[in-house]
């Protein structure tokens, strides 16, 4: 095993002096650190780099929507450290009616597809990714169905048939 | 070489066919019948080679996530059941680790037991899958039905177990909702010498055949850094080398007792896939012979009356028992609000399940890390140059389950 949750926090904080370190008795024991927007990217790449914390892995990233409160959505970077074995949640709260956070894509490739998805589950967009469309739902689908405005039973009517040929979902290859 | 006059000859023939930088688009999928899953594969090809591919996914899509955070915490374990359904087992259980650790929920150490054997199962059938549909799929399929009668005597201990072969709904929170049956030692035992038969006869028929070893090795190779930074887990992340497994780097449940060995491959590609999944059947037998001798006596159910339903003879015969029941099913377990990330080692790798409570009866959020997410946003990278037959294989060998990876 690697470090114990409080030292991995003490070196955490040493590295982020601008990070929030939450309690561990309010997060069952887990390590989590709350960064602000504009500081997202500079600190998820220090973590990676930093080599006593080693963050080479991005287990998972996803978003919540908090409806009613502000700052309404927090998206939610799971990493983790093959070499040290530690885990570390990176919180990073964003709001508006179009939020837009950082892409984490040039730090580890497992974004390319999670940031796709939190974009299409939540309408968060990623700055500078560089093919953001949605993943699970279909081009035409409108809204955001993870969020928590979103109506439960809504139906949408069925999709006009596209001609794979002529209207490609991606974009066609120039100069044939 | 006579030649009907008028006619272009052959070389001439394929000159006008074919430019050099002609690039041809292709759809293969959604419903291709060499793959195992709805998943279309939009190649642009230069003969039979991949320049590039983008992989759609989402024809499985039914809102598990949604779905959960309707419902009570008990609501969400049958849909666990149909995330991974080639190890429902296993879902159900991380599931469950997740919801009682957010709950501060201690299981009885018999059910902990019970749980390893349950998931080891589980990855066993699941493996099997894995390997048997990726051999038939490429031609060998007598190894293939030889591999599902193999999983056939699995399901058999699974249905002992649960009373259900596939959709099991087996973890409450708190335990599982019966004990083991009690000739479970010799069932199993029975169970995995003929798993151990069917195994050792495909290792004979596969694993050095020339035409398999041809198809396999060298393809869908994906170096150790890129495996880590695309966020691969499980086997396809040992094939790369890296000695990474949940139920070792952070131990769960009892995996810390128990004796077994994580295999790790060095060239990244899918026959290290295969081989690696092959040793892994034989240590999780290992692993549930040795919990079978392990296991200790006991409940197989936590008693705690906030998460746990009371037993039956309280409910109809005590007042109490009856109000706790009532408020449990209609209100749901009111876990603690907060929340949790709990990874466990699913059939094809990291299952985590990010989990946020408020403190009502109903999830707030529900997420899932499905380990084949991951592996499909690799496998763009892993065709990249290679033969469009390759896709077969290097599908096959990531397993993507659609359930899981669609959610």
């Amino acid at each position: 095993m690697g470090l114990t949750p409080e030292d991995l926090l003490a070196r955490v904080a040493a590295l982020l002096p601008h990070a929030t370190v939450l309690p561990l008795g309010d997060t069952r024991g887990q390590a989590v650190v709350v960064v602000a927007v504009d500081r997202a990217e500079a600190s998820l790449r220090a973590l990676r780099d930093e080599s006593a914390l080693r963050f080479d892995f991005l287990a998972d990233l996803s978003a919540v929507d908090y409806h009613g409160r502000t700052p309404r959505y927090e998206v939610v970077y799971q990493l983790a450290s093959h070499p040290h074995h530690h885990r570390l949640r990176v919180k990073v709260p964003v709001d508006g009616p179009d939020p837009v956070v950082p892409t984490a894509s040039g730090l580890w490739k497992s974004a390319l597809w999670a940031e796709r998805e939190a974009f299409d589950m939540f309408g968060v967009r990623f700055a500078g990714h560089p093919d953001l469309r949605r993943i699970l739902m279909y081009p035409e689908f409108e809204g955001h169905p993870l969020r928590k405005d979103y109506p439960l039973n809504q139906r949408w009517p069925l999709v006009p048939e596209r001609d794979p040929i002529t209207e490609p979902w991606y974009p066609r290859t120039e100069g044939r | 070489m006579r030649r009907v006059p008028g006619s272009t000859a052959p070389e001439q023939f394929y000159e006008n066919q074919r430019g050099d930088d002609e690039i041809m688009e292709i759809q293969m999928g959604p419903s291709h019948p060499a793959s195992h899953g709805t998943i279309k594969f939009n190649l642009k090809l230069d003969g039979e080679t991949i320049v590039e591919v983008d992989v759609e996914i989402g024809y499985l899509h039914r809102g598990f996530e949604k779905m959960c955070e309707q419902g009570t915490w008990n609501h969400c374990f049958p849909y666990a059941d149909r995330l991974n359904y080639a190890s429902p087992l296993l879902n159900n259980v991380g599931f469950a680790l997740a919801v009682e650790k957010l709950a501060g929920l201690e299981t009885p150490e018999r059910c902990q037991y019970i749980r390893v054997i349950a998931g080891e199962i589980s990855r066993i059938s699941d493996h099997l899958t894995c390997l048997g549909m990726g051999a038939s799929e490429i031609g060998a399929l007598s190894a293939g039905f030889y591999m599902l009668e193999a999983r056939e005597f699995l399901y058999d201990l699974v249905e002992a177990i649960t009373g259900a072969r596939l959709t099991v709904t087996y973890c409450r929170l708190g335990g599982v909702t019966n004990d083991l049956p009690h000739d479970m030692r010799e069932r199993t035992a029975t169970a995995f010498a003929s798993v151990r038969n069917v195994v050792r006869d495909c290792d004979k028929l596969l694993s050095r055949n020339r035409i398999f070893v041809d198809r396999m090795a060298g393809v869908g190779t994906l170096d150790r850094d890129e495996a880590i930074s695309l966020g691969l887990t499980g086997p396809l992340l040992r094939a790369a080398g890296v000695e990474y497994d949940v139920r070792k780097a952070y131990p769960y449940l009892v995996y810390d007792r128990l004796d077994f060995m994580v295999p790790t491959g060095s060239n990244g590609d899918n026959y290290d896939r295969f081989m690696i999944r092959m040793v892994e059947i034989e240590q999780s037998m290992r692993i549930v012979e040795q919990a079978l001798q392990q296991i200790p006596d006991g409940p197989v159910m936590a008693n705690d009356p906030r998460f746990v339903l009371p037993p039956k003879h309280e409910v109809y015969g005590s007042i109490e028992g009856l109000m706790n029941h009532f408020k449990l099913v209609i209100e749901g377990q009111k876990v603690p609000a907060g929340e949790v990330y709990v990874a466990t080692e699913g059939g094809n790798g990291e299952l985590g399940f990010y989990l946020v409570s408020d403190g009502s009866g109903r999830p707030y959020r529900v997420r899932v890390r499905p380990p084949c997410f991951y592996a499909m946003g690799a496998v763009g990278r892993m065709l990249q140059g290679a033969m469009i037959a390759d896709v077969i294989t290097t599908f096959g060998q990531v397993n993507m389950i659609g359930g899981e990876c669609d959610r």
